[in-house]
C-alpha cells in the first residue's frame, strides 16, 4: 500500500529469517567482534588479489546465510547483491559460483537497503518466497579504486573514514520466524554541495535527514515510535550533522540514533570518523542488530544505510557529491 | 663542532621546508601529488631567479633533498643547455640534469614492483 | 530544514580539525632527519671517492635516497612513516620515490606492461611533466632576454 509519495507499507510482511556476517581482521578487533559470525585471519583469503578476496568473502556470507536459514541454494528465488567495485564485480563473481537468479544493484554504501527494499516488494507481491540480500566492501580494493595506492605515504584527513572489510547477508522469506519488514521509504538523491570526498558523513547526512523526515511524515509516526534509528556509515561527524539537521526541524533522534560506522571500530584503532563502505551496514545489521532484535533489546527500528553516489572522475570534474538513503522499517512482534 | 653546525643547518632548513608543506596540507587539504608539484615549481623558481645557490651553500642537503632540489636541477640543466648549445639546449638540458633521479626512480620502482606486492593496512 | 548555504557554514565550523601543532612538529622533525641522511650520504661519498665533483656527488645522493625511499616502500614501511610525518616524508626526494613505487606495486597484479609500467606514473607523472615544462619555460625566458 502506498503511503504518500515515497513510502510503501507491506500487506504481506517479508521476514528476515537469517543473517550472516563476515568481518576482516581489523573489524574483528573492534567493538563488535563478539557478534560477527566469522572473522577472517587473512583479508586476502589466500587469493591473488583483494578483488578476488572480496568476492570470496561475499560468496561465503551468502552461502552461510542460506545454510543458517536451513535452506538449500536451489530454493533461493533470487539473490540481490551489490558492492563498491567497478561494475560490481565482487557480487557478480559470487553469483557466478552460486548460480542463483541474480539482480546486481548499485547505490554505493546504501545498496544493502536498496536490496532489502526491492526484495520486500518481490516477496509481498507473492511472486517469490526466498531472496538473499547482501553487500560487501574491502578496504584494500576500495582504497586503490577511490583513493591512493596502499603503500603511498599519506595521512588520513580528520574527517576521513575507514572502509570496512566485510560482508553481510540476510535471507528474506515470505513466512517464518524473525524480524518483519513493515514498510519502506525510497529515498531521493539529495545534494547539499559538499565536494570534499574525505568528508562523506557530511555529504550523506542531508539525504538521510530528508528520508527520515519523509518517512515519519508519510507514516504519521513520531521518532519515538522507534526504539532505534540505525544509520549505515555516517561516522562520528556525519551523525552529529544528521542530528543537527533534524533538530532544526524539531525532530530529536539523539537518544535513539545508532550508526554502524561509528560503532564498529574502537577509538584506539585510528580510523578518524569511523567505518564506511557497503559492507559496513550489512555486516553490523546482519550480526549485531539482528541479535538485538532476537534478545528483545529492540522491537521497532528504522534502518537507513547511506550512500554517496560520486565517482573518482566526477569529483575531479568538480561535481558535488550526490547522496541517497532508503529507510527500512523493521518490527519484531 | 663545524660538522655539527652544518648538520644542524641541514636539519633546520630541511625541516622548515617540510613544515611549510604540512602547513599547506593542513590549510588546503592538498593531496601529496599537488604538494610535490608545488614544491618542485618553487625549486624551479628559486633556481630561475638565482636564489637557490646561496640557500644550497648554507643548507646543503636541507634544500637539495626536498623535491625543490629536483626542480632546481631541471632548470639548471635547461639553462646550461641553452648556454652551451643554444635554443635546442633548452630542450636537451633539463632531463639530462635530472636523469639520475628519473632513471633511478624508474629502475628501483620497477624492481620493487616485481619483487613486492602491496599489503593491506590496519 | 537548514538550507545549503547554512549547511556549508555549519559543516565548516563543526568539522574536526587537524591537530596543527603535532602534525607540524613531526613534519619538521622527520623531514629534517631525512635531509640529514642525504647530507650524510654526500659526506660518505666524498670519503670513498675524494675526487668526486659537486655535481656527481649530488647525483649519487639522489640515487641513494631514491633507492632508500623505494626499498622502504617495497617492504611496506614508508607509508607508516608517512602516517606520522605527513609532508615530512612527502616533500623529500624519498617521497617522490614513494609516489612512483607505490602505484607500480599496487598494480603488479594487472600485469607487467599494463599494470606496473603503465601505472608507475599515475601519481608522479604531474611532477615530471610540470618540472620539464617549467625548465623549458625558464630556458625560453632566458633566451628571449638574451635577444635584447
Amino acid at each position: 500500500m502506498k503511503l504518500g509519495k515515497q513510502t510503501y507499507k507491506f500487506e504481506r510482511k517479508p521476514i528476515i529469517i537469517s543473517g550472516f556476517g563476515v568481518a576482516g581482521p581489523k573489524e574483528g578487533e573492534g567493538n563488535l567482534k563478539d557478534y560477527f559470525d566469522k572473522i577472517l585471519e587473512d583479508d586476502r583469503l589466500g587469493e591473488k588479489s583483494y578483488e578476488k578476496a572480496e568476492s570470496e568473502m561475499h560468496y561465503f556470507a551468502i552461502l552461510s546465510a542460506i545454510k543458517k536459514a536451513g535452506l538449500e541454494v536451489n530454493q533461493i528465488d533470487c539473490m540481490m547483491a551489490g558492492d563498491l567495485l567497478n561494475q560490481i564485480v565482487s557480487s557478480t563473481f559470487s553469483a557466478r559460483e552460486l548460480e542463483i537468479p541474480y539482480l546486481g544493484l548499485y547505490n554505493a554504501c546504501s545498496t544493502f537497503s536498496e536490496s532489502l527494499l526491492l526484495a520486500s516488494f518481490l516477496i509481498s507481491s507473492g511472486n517469490m518466497k526466498y531472496i538473499t540480500c547482501s553487500t560487501s566492501s574491502h578496504f584494500s580494493s576500495a582504497e586503490r579504486l577511490y583513493r591512493y595506492p596502499l603503500e603511498l605515504g599519506t595521512q588520513m584527513t580528520p574527517t576521513a573514514q575507514w572502509t570496512v572489510t566485510g560482508s553481510g547477508c540476510c535471507v528474506l522469506s515470505s513466512s517464518g520466524e524473525g524480524v518483519a519488514i513493515d514498510s519502506a521509504t525510497i529515498g531521493k538523491v539529495v545534494d547539499y554541495d559538499i565536494t570534499d570526498t574525505n568528508n562523506m558523513g557530511a555529504a550523506m547526512a542531508p539525504a538521510c535527514a530528508d528520508t527520515i523526515k519523509t518517512h515519519l511524515l508519510e507514516t504519521g509516526r513520531n521518532a519515538d515510535y522507534y526504539d532505534a534509528i540505525i544509520t549505515g556509515d555516517l561516522g562520528i561527524f556525519g551523525s552529529q550533522m544528521l542530528e543537527e539537521l533534524l533538530q532544526s526541524d524539531g525532530i530529536d533522534i539523539s537518544s535513539r540514533h545508532r550508526d554502524c560506522g561509528k560503532m564498529i571500530f574502537r577509538e584506539s584503532q585510528k580510523v578518524k570518523m569511523g567505518g564506511s563502505g557497503a559492507g559496513c551496514s550489512s555486516l553490523v545489521f546482519s550480526t549485531y542488530f539482528l541479535k538485538q532484535f532476537e534478545e528483545g533489546e529492540i522491537k521497532k527500528a528504522l534502518f537507513l544505510p547511506t550512500g554517496a553516489l560520486m565517482s573518482k572522475d566526477s569529483s575531479l570534474q568538480g561535481e558535488t557529491i550526490p547522496a541517497i538513503s532508503h529507510a527500512i522499517s523493521l518490527i519484531k512482534e | 663542532m663545524d660538522i655539527f653546525l652544518r648538520y644542524l643547518q641541514v636539519f633546520a632548513v630541511g625541516g622548515f621546508v617540510c613544515l611549510l608543506g604540512q602547513l599547506l596540507i593542513n590549510l588546503t587539504k592538498m593531496t601529496s601529488a599537488r604538494i610535490l608539484v608545488t614544491f618542485l615549481l618553487i625549486g624551479c623558481l628559486l633556481e630561475a631567479v638565482g636564489i637557490f645557490e646561496p640557500i644550497e651553500k648554507f643548507a646543503g642537503a636541507g634544500i637539495t633533498v626536498p623535491i625543490i632540489g629536483f626542480g632546481s636541477n631541471l632548470v639548471k640543466g635547461a639553462l646550461k643547455g641553452f648556454s652551451e648549445k643554444g635554443v635546442l639546449g633548452i630542450l636537451l638540458g633539463g632531463l639530462q640534469a635530472a636523469s639520475a633521479g628519473v632513471s633511478s626512480a624508474i629502475l628501483f620502482g620497477f624492481l620493487m614492483a616485481i619483487i613486492f606486492k602491496s599489503r593491506t593496512k590496519t | 530544514m537548514i538550507d545549503k548555504q547554512e549547511y556549508a557554514k555549519l559543516v565548516k565550523e563543526k568539522s574536526p580539525k587537524s591537530r596543527e601543532i603535532k602534525t607540524l612538529f613531526f613534519a619538521f622533525l622527520i623531514g629534517g632527519f631525512i635531509c640529514c641522511i642525504g647530507e650524510a650520504v654526500g659526506d660518505i661519498t666524498k670519503l670513498i671517492i675524494p675526487e668526486v665533483g659537486k655535481v656527481t656527488e649530488g647525483q649519487i645522493t639522489s640515487c641513494v635516497m631514491i633507492f632508500l625511499g623505494s626499498l622502504l616502500t617495497g617492504i611496506g614501511i614508508y607509508d607508516k612513516i608517512g602516517k606520522v610525518a605527513g609532508a615530512g616524508s612527502i616533500v623529500p626526494i624519498t617521497g617522490f620515490a614513494n609516489s612512483i613505487v607505490s602505484p607500480a606495486m599496487e598494480y603488479n597484479r594487472e600485469g607487467v606492461v599494463l599494470g606496473v609500467m603503465s601505472r608507475m606514473f599515475v601519481v608522479a607523472g604531474p611532477i615530471i611533466v610540470s618540472g620539464v615544462l617549467a625548465s623549458i619555460f625558464v630556458g625560453l625566458v632566458y633566451w628571449i632576454i638574451s635577444l635584447f
